[in-house]
């Protein structure tokens, strides 16, 4: 057995101080299998060191959540003994060196990830963010990605109903893949990690275990393979195929009461796997890794504790259920193997992690202190400093208000996202109620009158620029998106991509956002219920934009009540919710009409969330959607009121005529403001609407009436929809089209 | 002159279209068949009469567009 040096240890990713540590819990030197070990589950990913400490403050209950963080997903009770599970997860850097099977294999995780708990996943999300449309990498990022997410999803049958991509130089470098899955469980039959039954055997079902992304890289491959010239390689290739035979032999086992624990293995494969299972059970395992279906000759421990081959789950059976366990798993053309069995705590209670192969002990692990006593960093942080409000006469106004509202339509993150989603199959299963393009997808649950909207937001430039106020946006945007749709906000799970938390400004932003997320969560009463942390997301020194993803998950009691953003018909009145005062500080308009990247102090604050108003303003319409009184209904979010009604206009192909109630503001801060809680709804029966608003308290104004072809403002101002749709439509497709770059 | 090319992926990396031949060879009754790994074979005409140069410009299809090198190796061959 080699010895550990120092250098061996570094490449591990482990600190002095942390390897200090190894060698106390041990009481000994660790030999490789063991550092290995230790590396992956002390490492950022595994063990949310720098995060912990923050994540504790999320509130995370409510009466209908289930299960909250922790699990391998968050769970909420839908009524009628349903349960919906959903969770997003990150797959940004292997997306970045192979952006087809990085994408892929990051759908097939965070899928994994939900039926793992008992569920049938019945729609994706994908929150993705690129650098520069002009930059070399962008277009063959944006193909292979995009690709990637249809072939694994199409492949599985699961619609991709969702989403959002943003383009910003902050990603030049290092690109953002968040991907979401909701699945549909009775609550009656949920299943977790903790393993029980001392005695009971410990199962591996799926695909054989590779080479496949093995950490530590360079060390590893030199150290234990034979072709040292070639290096091996660290991204996984994903079989959606077999991911669909793992997922239909999983559900008919979990129809049987075979199972005690089952966990998937994702990250750090089988190490994670077993430690989590061991340890939320508080027993021990002897694992003979002999018995570890392989892939490949001559694996060695090291490798089969840290790979990170695809499709595979731990199971913890009940004693006797082996037989018709293998029968269901082999009828499905999956491996089957018996590899551990469960073990008695030591005296001290300590579960121990046995690991034999080839007739010798490999590894003894005691499995709390490496899974619990895994280091926490209170990191130095500093707050993001303030920024001045803009005032909105500060702000130039365009030369055409019409012209600026077809360049932000048209623009590379105005434009619709139409080529992604039409490569996702968004219809298969039959139940998608409103597909992509619009505030939320809405999703029935199958048989039933029930559907669920779920969305994904988060703008960065304001997390970027006043952490608090970005991280409650996010979240409040979430919740009017779902509203929007006639849904009850439920839940929400986060997708935390920040810099290196070792920069106390970027701690800073995490911390921040945090806070914000927390307040929003509190005051709207959307717990978060799973989510997941990716850090040191930079290049060169540059961090991301900081980019806390939040996916919402929102019920309809009545799906023939859910309306979408298209103008309702011919004729109808419309009518913003909500009070406008013209915030253009990071405002879309400042970016791409004005220039700015919104780095800079100058470029202001972002606008203020005051969650009461948006509670208040976000029950008005969604009690107005259900009692069937409105016929259209779109938040208020980038690009601001102008590119609401366009999108609005575009989406049903009618013109509106508005009137020019901008009173005091300049028309395009009234027209392109961001003040956050607004809508816009439209109506047959606007007085009253008018009147309950009134009575409520909410701020409602009547300001024009859909209809003709164009896009009216006052006398002056008018853009023909098709004319707007064109632009909008053809972004996209024409950055695609070019040739790839290299 | 002619060029050949054969990618293959690397060692180590999953082939579920390998796996699906193999997997359908025993189906049609082939015993012991094991281990299937696929690739592709490109066959192209060049202009250039220097083999050196000519390896080159393979090299560089290979490199940008034929092969992900990420997960794929591939061999070339000059054929005059």
């Amino acid at each position: 057995m080699s010895k550990i040096t120092p250098e061996i240890v570094a490449e591990h990713g482990l600190s002095k101080e942390e390897y200090q540590l190894v060698l106390q819990i041990m009481g000994r030197e660790p030999n490789i299998t063991e550092l290995g070990i230790f590396s992956v589950m002390w490492s950022e990913h595994c063990s949310y060191k720098s995060s912990k400490k923050w994540l504790k403050t999320l509130p995370t209950e409510a009466p209908w959540v289930i299960c909250g963080p922790g699990e391998n997903a968050g769970i909420i009770d839908i009524g009628d003994g349903d349960a919906a599970i959903f969770k997003m997860e990150s797959h940004n850097h292997p997306s970045y060196i192979e952006p087809y099977q990085g994408a892929a294999t990051g759908v097939g995780g965070i899928m994994r990830d939900v039926f793992t708990m008992g569920a049938r996943p019945i729609a994706n999300l994908n929150a993705l963010r690129f650098g520069r449309p002009e930059h070399p990498k962008t277009r063959h990022l944006v193909h292979g990605v995009v690709e990637g997410i249809g072939g694994y999803g199409n492949c599985m049958g699961v619609p991709t109903v969702g989403g959002e991509c943003e383009f910003n130089k902050s990603y030049d470098g290092n690109i953002l893949v968040n991907a979401m899955t909701v699945g549909l469980a009775k609550a009656n039959n949920i299943f977790y990690c903790a393993a029980a039954g001392i005695g009971n055997p410990v199962v591996y079902v799926g695909s054989k275990t590779g080479r496949d992304g093995i950490h530590g890289a360079t060390m590893a491959s030199t150290e234990f393979t034979e072709d040292s010239e070639e290096k091996r390689p660290t991204v996984q290739v994903g079989d959606p195929f077999t991911e669909k035979l793992l997922l239909e032999a999983c559900l008919e086992l979990m129809q049987t009461d075979a199972i005690v624990a089952i966990q998937d293995m994702g990250a750090a494969g089988l190490t994670s796997s077993s430690f989590e299972m061991a340890s939320s059970g508080g027993v021990g395992i002897d694992m003979n890794l002999d018995n570890v279906p392989q892939r490949e000759q001559n694996m060695t421990a090291y490798e089969m504790m840290l790979s990170e081959s695809q499709e595979r789950m731990l199971m913890v059976l009940k004693p006797g259920k082996e037989d018709m366990a293998r029968a269901i798993f082999e009828k499905w053309e999956l491996d089957f193997a018996v590899i551990g069995t469960l073990t008695e705590p030591d005296a001290d209670g300590n579960g121990h992690m046995v690991l034999y192969h080839k007739g010798e002990k490999v590894a003894d692990l005691p499995i709390n202190p490496l899974a619990h006593a895994s280091p926490e960093y209170d990191r130095p942080w500093v707050p993001t400093p303030k920024r001045e409000t803009l005032s909105p006469e500060s702000v130039a106004a365009p030369t055409s208000i019409m012209g600026a509202l077809k360049t932000m339509c048209g623009g590379a993150n105005g434009s619709s996202r139409r080529w992604i989603w039409e490569q996702y199959d968004h219809m298969v299963m039959g139940d998608t109620v409103q597909r992509p393009g619009g505030d939320a997808a809405v999703v029935r649950v199958h048989g039933t009158q029930k559907a669920l909207a779920m969305t994904s937001d988060v703008t960065p430039r304001y997390v970027f620029a006043d952490p608090v106020m970005g991280g409650r946006q996010a979240v409040a945007e979430t919740w009017r998106n779902l509203t929007a749709t006639g849904a009850r906000p439920l839940a929400i799970t986060d997708n935390m991509n920040f810099g290196n938390p070792q920069r106390p400004e970027i701690m800073g932003q995490f911390v921040g956002a945090v806070e914000g997320i927390a307040d929003a969560c509190r005051a709207l009463d959307y717990p978060v219920v799973s989510g997941n942390v990716s850090l040191y997301n930079e290049t060169n020194g540059t961090g991301i934009l900081p980019t806390p993803t939040i996916g919402g998950v929102g019920l309809i009691d009545d799906v023939s009540k859910t309306v979408g953003i298209g103008f309702g018909g011919v004729g109808q009145a419309i009518i913003i919710i909500g009070e406008t005062h013209g915030h253009l500080g990071q405002s879309q308009y400042l970016m791409e009409i004005i220039g700015r990247d919104g780095l800079a102090m100058e470029d202001g604050a972002p606008p203020p969330v005051d969650l009461a108003l948006e509670r208040k303003n976000g029950d008005f319409v969604r009690g107005e959607i259900i009692s069937g009184t409105i016929s259209a209904c779109h938040d208020v979010s980038d690009g601001g009121i102008l590119v609401a009604l366009a999108e609005m206009a575009m989406t049903a192909n009618i013109g509106a005529k508005i009137e020019d109630v901008s009173g005091q503001l300049p028309l395009h801060a009234w027209g392109f403001g961001e003040d956050q809680a607004r809508y816009i709804i439209t109506t047959s029966n606007p007085e009253d609407v008018l009147e309950r608003a009134e009575k409520s308290g909410v701020w409602a104004t009547l300001v024009g009436t859909t209809g003709s072809g164009e896009l009216t403002i006052g006398d002056e101002h008018s853009i023909s929809v098709a004319e707007l749709k064109n632009a909008h439509e053809s972004w996209m497709p024409d950055f695609m089209s070019h040739p790839e770059a290299h | 002159m002619k060029a050949t090319v054969h990618v293959t992926l690397k060692n180590g990396v999953l082939d579920p279209q390998g796996k699906a031949i193999e997997h359908t060879l025993s189906g049609l009754g082939f015993k012991g068949i094991g281990d299937v790994r696929q690739g592709k074979f490109i066959e192209l005409d060049i202009a250039e009469k220097d083999k050196t140069k000519a390896r080159e410009q393979v090299d560089a299809m290979c490199r940008q567009l034929l092969a992900n090198t990420v997960i794929e190796n591939y061999t070339i061959e000059i054929i005059e």
